[in-house]
């Protein structure tokens, strides 16, 4: 029988604060006395530490450092959180190998800082922005979301990031702006994978302008509290809980707003198995995975796959009228 | 090992120097129990593993993982042994096959009952379904299914009952299995094809070598050394 130790820390994952939180907390407290008319106007002081230098480390070993001023926020699965061990190593990153080991072993020759972030196409005011500027003028939010791979494994991560619509929004995307196209950086010479000839380089993918202003898609930036470690996407990635894993790209370099759908790397790969929309469905079969049930990382019996990943209550909507098993 | 200097004097009738017959049994037997110790090695170490909770994240999959590719391992280690045999124009490779197979077998076995307990929580519609839809799984099962009867039958008192005849045509599942298996591994990987296409190509190999003319000439070298060995040490 296989017993997996979680870890040797009798307290669950769940019961902690995130030690960001903790800290934001903490640090509102003590601010408290200059900000106190912010504070008392908003009472939980939850935009308290948000405007202002947001104070983000900057420097280039950053990764794995605390990301301050984070607000709770209220998407909250309440399901046992996976570890940050879980998280951090069993990791699809093609970038940097096909194992799942990979991304954990050779993400180190990956410099995430500085970083540029390019937004284009149809939008009004296209621009090149650095980490400090992408995030400073937003909430930072820990948000607990499921995370279903197409693989039917699953994991709880707390993520932190901010609102993509509220960044998109920047850019005054215009009416033509219909889809929106993502692209992973490409760097062979610092991301092993992209030696190999495992996908076209660069990954890229796509979401509808919809799915991508809707409040639940996610930029995240930090883990647990911490900053995006290099193999889960450093330094800013997507996270759209009801599709499929691949669907949520790492790295991000570029953002274009773009009218007609764009192309996507897995479906540019193999098209019967990989849709555009690729919605979490565990209805619709997958030539390769039953996606009726899942393994959810730590259990050992697989569980039901929920409709748009339990999100069906959110993002139904956006799909209203649609055929499923067409649109996969 | 003793280790008595061979004064030539000493050779009496009771203790008399082992025949060649006897020296080769000894030899098969000693590689039988390298064969034993190294085909169960991956299996100690995947206990072990697990008992130190070192698979990982997901421990299912690398359990599955492992026993998938060190059956496949094994069932081409297996068909290696019969161009080993011509090559080296010696029987006693042979000897060694049906330890390889049933222990190939056994991994397959481990690997199967990991998905079918685990995966499909023993829900005959759920394993069903699997092998109806998906190519791979196809593959995989018909592979298990055709060593089945390879394993029943692999006892001597079998291959007795049988006839060598029918016993080695019957055997010959062997060359299937294997190819499914290389398949199953092929169809199952998303993107990179690089492992899966070198155990494709080695059970390519040693199929080939099985063509009438490649193993013919695979023999005639394995007798060529054979008589070689067996001359007397000519001129220096």
């Amino acid at each position: 029988m296989l017993i997996r130790k979680r870890s040797s820390n009798p307290v669950l994952p769940s019961e902690i604060t995130p030690q960001a939180v903790f800290e934001s907390r903490r640090k509102f407290l003590q601010g408290s006395a200059s900000i106190a008319g912010i504070a008392a106007g908003t009472g939980l002081g939850l935009l308290a530490p948000v405007r202002g230098e947001a104070a983000i480390a900057v420097d280039p070993e950053a990764t794995g450092k605390d990301i301050e001023s984070v607000v709770e926020s209220a998407w909250r699965v309440d399901e046992e959180l996976n570890s940050w061990s879980d998280i951090t190593t069993y990791n699809n990153f093609y970038e940097f190998g096909t194992d799942k080991g990979d991304p954990a072993r050779y993400a180190d020759e990956f410099t995430p800082l500085p970083w540029t972030l390019e937004v284009g196409g149809e939008c009004e005011k296209p621009g090149r922005i650095g980490y400090e500027e992408i995030i400073a003028p937003h909430r930072i939010e820990e948000r607990i979301y499921r995370l279903r791979c197409v693989e039917a494994w699953s994991m709880v991560v707390p993520w932190v990031g901010i609102s993509l619509g509220d960044l998109l929004n920047r850019f005054a995307p215009t009416s033509k702006a219909k889809y929106v196209a993502f692209r992973t950086v490409h760097r062979p010479e610092e991301m092993r994978g992209q030696r190999g000839g495992s996908l076209s380089w660069p990954y890229i993918e796509g979401l509808r302008i919809d799915e991508a202003m809707h409040p639940m898609t996610l930029l995240a930036i930090g883990i647990y509290g911490k900053m995006i470690p290099n193999q889960n996407g450093a330094p800013i990635r997507l996270v759209v809980p009801w599709k499929y894993g691949f669907k949520s790209i790492k790295s991000i370099a570029s953002i274009e707003f773009v009218e007609k759908q764009p192309d996507t790397s897995w479906n540019l790969a193999a098209s019967r198995e990989y849709g555009f929309y690729s919605n979490v469905n565990p209805e619709v079969n997958h030539p390769r995975w039953s996606q009726a049930r899942e393994r959810r990382i730590g259990e050992f019996f697989k569980r039901d796959t929920l409709m748009f990943n339990g999100y069906a209550e959110e993002v139904g909507a956006l799909y209203a009228g649609m055929d499923l098993a067409k649109n996969y | 090992m003793e280790k008595i200097p061979d004064t030539g004097a000493k050779s009496r009738p009771a203790s008399p120097m082992p025949s060649v017959a006897q020296k080769r049994e000894r030899f098969v037997s000693r590689a039988k129990i390298v064969v034993f110790v190294l085909a169960s090695l991956p299996f100690a170490a995947l206990l072990l593993r697990a008992f130190q909770g070192d698979l990982g994240a997901n421990p299912v999959e690398e359990i599955t993982h492992v026993t998938g590719e060190w059956a496949l391992r094994l069932l081409i280690v297996t068909l290696m042994i019969t161009p080993l045999r011509h090559l080296i124009g010696a029987v006693w490779p042979t000897r060694l096959r049906r330890m390889l197979g049933l222990f190939a077998f056994f991994y397959l076995l481990m690997h199967f009952l990991t998905y079918a307990i685990l995966d499909a929580s023993l829900d005959p519609a759920y394993i069903v379904q699997d092998v109806i839809d998906r190519l791979y799984i196809t593959a995989g099962f018909a592979a298990f299914l055709m060593l089945i009867p390879l394993a029943i039958t692999s006892t001597n008192a079998m291959v007795r009952r049988m006839g060598p005849v029918r016993w080695r045509r019957l055997h010959r599942l062997a060359y299937p299995a294997a190819i499914a298996g290389a398949l199953h591994f092929l169809w199952l990987v998303k993107a990179d094809k690089g492992e899966p296409l070198i155990y494709a190509s080695i059970l390519a190999l040693l199929l080939v070598a099985r063509l009438p003319p490649l193993s013919r000439r695979l023999q005639a070298l394995g007798n060529l050394r054979k008589t070689r060995l067996a001359a007397p040490k000519a001129t220096p």
